[in-house]
């Protein structure tokens, strides 16, 4: 007998375009995925968490490293010199004085601007409370810093027992600013001394120091007395124009002695910034948040991934015996998945975009929304949801038509 | 002459390993010939719904030589036998349509199985055959809003959306009241023989015996001569 399979119709699929399968295994899952509202929407919820936390962790951790570097990044200078034992910018190791002027040797280098970093008490001029606050010392007329506002106050901060204050501190060194604007030039307790506050500049609060304030080099001697004059903790070096940066770097690191290192400004701010990278547990612990918001979006798109196909099994199992591959359902449960990261991530980036301008409002940190987080996020959102699908394709194989019958 | 549509010399089936090995089919040798409605009867865990799976390429097949529409199941894989699927009609005990889905989508599902239809022709296709089974002017209901008859009509219609070659069915009425029963499976009938389509149709109902060409009877995993 001849074997002639006049019957046989089998379809070949590879007659249509490739995308075509993946088109229809979306739209099953979106119409699947619409069908029950409820379960859609503690979905999308549940993405939303996952989306605003690992943008609030992500952007935490940014605008601390960035707060962390504000008093250095607003540092106009082309070269540094500070001690290589120094840590961090609230903790500096002093370096004798000599070694300022010590690089106006080379024809290059047109000013040397030594600058005084120390902590000490303020007072808050309204309900008298005492909090630690970063001075910085140093001749405001020279252009080695950059700070907002402060260009109008060099004349007044010559007169004795003047400086100017960070605006941009925390509240809790009291409404400074609102006083000063109300009564002009007032009277505070810094350091078990008296000084007039002539005006406000712009820093910003970080985790060295909450609050700023900016004084002449003579001033900041009277402040903190206990210690030599012949120390300052920080070099600004301007060039002349047309200097070559790199040549005189390496120039200045030939001629001065090893206590001192020789940085650009990215260098400097790149210092002070791996200091709060690797010696404290601040990046480890933003990762950590964002992982667990990871974590807890996975499990919830993952119950809600496997309770549809768990609900559906003989309808499942009735598409495997109408001739759908495995790895057809298997489409549909990942489309599910992504279109959860979808509909998660789009309202997650808009509520987050307006939550880090009440966060910022309220923490004094530099949070905002840039495009290369944006991106981190719905890389990271869309990994989530595809490992929530994966892991729900498993149950899949429960859908088993033989058991249909 | 052209092979039969599905042709089973000595099939025997066991579950279980080893001390627990239980046969449940032994040495059924079947034909069922174009277009030739055939009954399957018999009692319970005689093997019927075991070799309507076989038949169907729902399980691999063990031992003896099966044929249907041309495929070997004998030798075919996996991927051989989701291709097969396509060309066969199932209908179940209970309805499984997808409830969200209206009677229209649920019929279009068997033709996106099939290459060369775009959207539209599907959906007029499918039209066409929920027109046959009467249900025109049901097309865009979702089944939770249609009686029990009306489902397993809906059933009945994706099952011959695909133009397939074979139809199994598996108790079709047992979740329908006698009359409603009675008219989808001689609706099922009629469209069957329209189109030449053989069916293997496993019942416990007396009352639809009259739709059949011919009646196997199943009794302990082997075929009772008639």
């Amino acid at each position: 007998m001849t074997a002639e399979p006049v019957h046989l119709r089998l379809p070949v699929l590879s007659a249509d375009p490739w995308w075509r399968a993946y088109g229809l295994a979306f739209r099953l899952a979106w119409r699947q995925l619409r069908a029950e509202p409820a379960r859609l929407f503690s979905a999308i919820a549940g993405v939303l968490f996952a989306c605003i936390l690992v943008f609030m962790q992500l952007g935490f951790r940014t605008a601390l490293f960035d707060s962390a570097t504000a008093l250095l990044s607003a540092m106009r200078a082309e070269l540094f010199l500070m001690h290589p034992l120094t840590t961090a910018s609230f903790r500096p190791e002093p370096l004798p004085r000599v070694r300022a002027w010590q690089p106006l040797g080379d024809p290059d280098v047109a000013l040397a601007v030594p600058i005084y970093l120390a902590q000490t008490a303020w007072r808050n001029p309204v309900d008298g409370s005492r909090r630690v606050i970063q001075l910085i010392g140093l001749d405001t007329e020279a252009g080695a810093v950059e700070f907002t506002g402060l260009s109008s106050l060099t004349d007044a901060l010559k007169q004795p027992d003047t400086m100017a204050f960070d605006e941009r501190s925390r509240p809790e060194f009291g409404p400074v600013k609102a006083i000063f604007q109300d009564q002009g030039p007032f009277k505070v307790e810094v350091g078990n001394r008296e000084a007039t506050i002539v005006g406000t500049i712009q820093i910003g609060a970080s985790f060295g120091a909450d609050g700023n304030v900016v004084l002449s080099e003579t001033n900041f001697r009277r402040y903190i007395s206990s210690r030599p004059a012949s120390t300052i903790d920080l070099v600004a070096l301007r060039l002349r124009p047309g200097a070559d940066l790199a040549a005189v770097q390496a120039r200045l690191k030939a001629m001065l002695p090893a206590d001192v290192l020789v940085l650009t400004h990215p260098e400097l701010v790149r210092h002070e910034r791996a200091y709060w990278e690797n010696a404290t547990p601040i990046g480890f612990i933003f990762a950590f948040g964002s992982l667990m918001g990871l974590v807890v979006g996975l499990v919830i798109v993952y119950q809600i991934l496997f309770a549809d196909i768990a609900s559906h099994l003989s309808e499942y199992a009735t598409l495997k015996a109408m001739g759908y591959s495995n790895a057809h359902l298997g489409r549909v449960v990942m489309s599910a998945a992504f279109i959860l990261a979808g509909l998660g991530f789009v309202p997650g980036i808009v509520a987050s975009y307006f939550l880090y301008g009440l966060t910022a409002k309220a923490t004094f940190l530099p949070l905002f929304m840039t495009p290369s987080r944006a991106l981190t996020v719905f890389v990271f959102i869309f990994a989530m949801c595809a490992v929530a699908g994966l892991l729900a394709i498993r149950k899949l194989r429960d859908a088993n038509p033989a058991d249909m019958f | 002459m052209m092979d039969p549509p599905v042709r089973l010399a000595d099939v025997t089936f066991s579950f279980g390993e080893g001390d627990l090995r239980r046969p449940v089919l032994r040495d059924v040798t079947l034909d069922v010939g174009p277009g030739e409605i055939v009954l399957l009867t018999g009692p319970s865990g005689s093997g019927k719904t075991t070799l309507l799976t076989l038949i169907g390429a729902l399980r691999a097949v063990q031992e003896g030589a099966a044929t249907v529409l041309g495929v070997d199941l004998a030798t075919a894989n996996e991927a051989a036998r989701v291709r097969l699927r396509r060309s066969i009609g199932f209908i179940f005990q209970s309805h499984n349509l997808l409830g969200f889905l209206t009677a229209r989508q649920n019929v279009a599902m068997a033709l996106e199985l099939h290459p060369g239809l775009d959207e539209r022709a599907r959906l007029a296709h499918a039209d066409s055959i929920l027109a046959m089974v009467g249900l025109a002017d049901r097309a865009g209901a979702r089944p939770a809003k249609l009686s029990g008859g009306q489902r397993q009509r809906v059933a009945v219609a994706r099952a011959l959306a695909g133009s397939p070659g074979l139809i199994l069915a598996d108790e079709p009425t047992a979740a329908l009241d006698r009359q409603t029963g009675q008219d989808v499976v001689h609706l099922l009938r009629d469209l069957a023989r329209q189109r030449g389509v053989p069916i293997l149709l496993v019942t416990h109902d007396p009352r639809i015996l009259d739709i059949a060409d011919r009646i196997v009877t199943l009794e302990d995993g082997r075929v009772i001569p008639a």
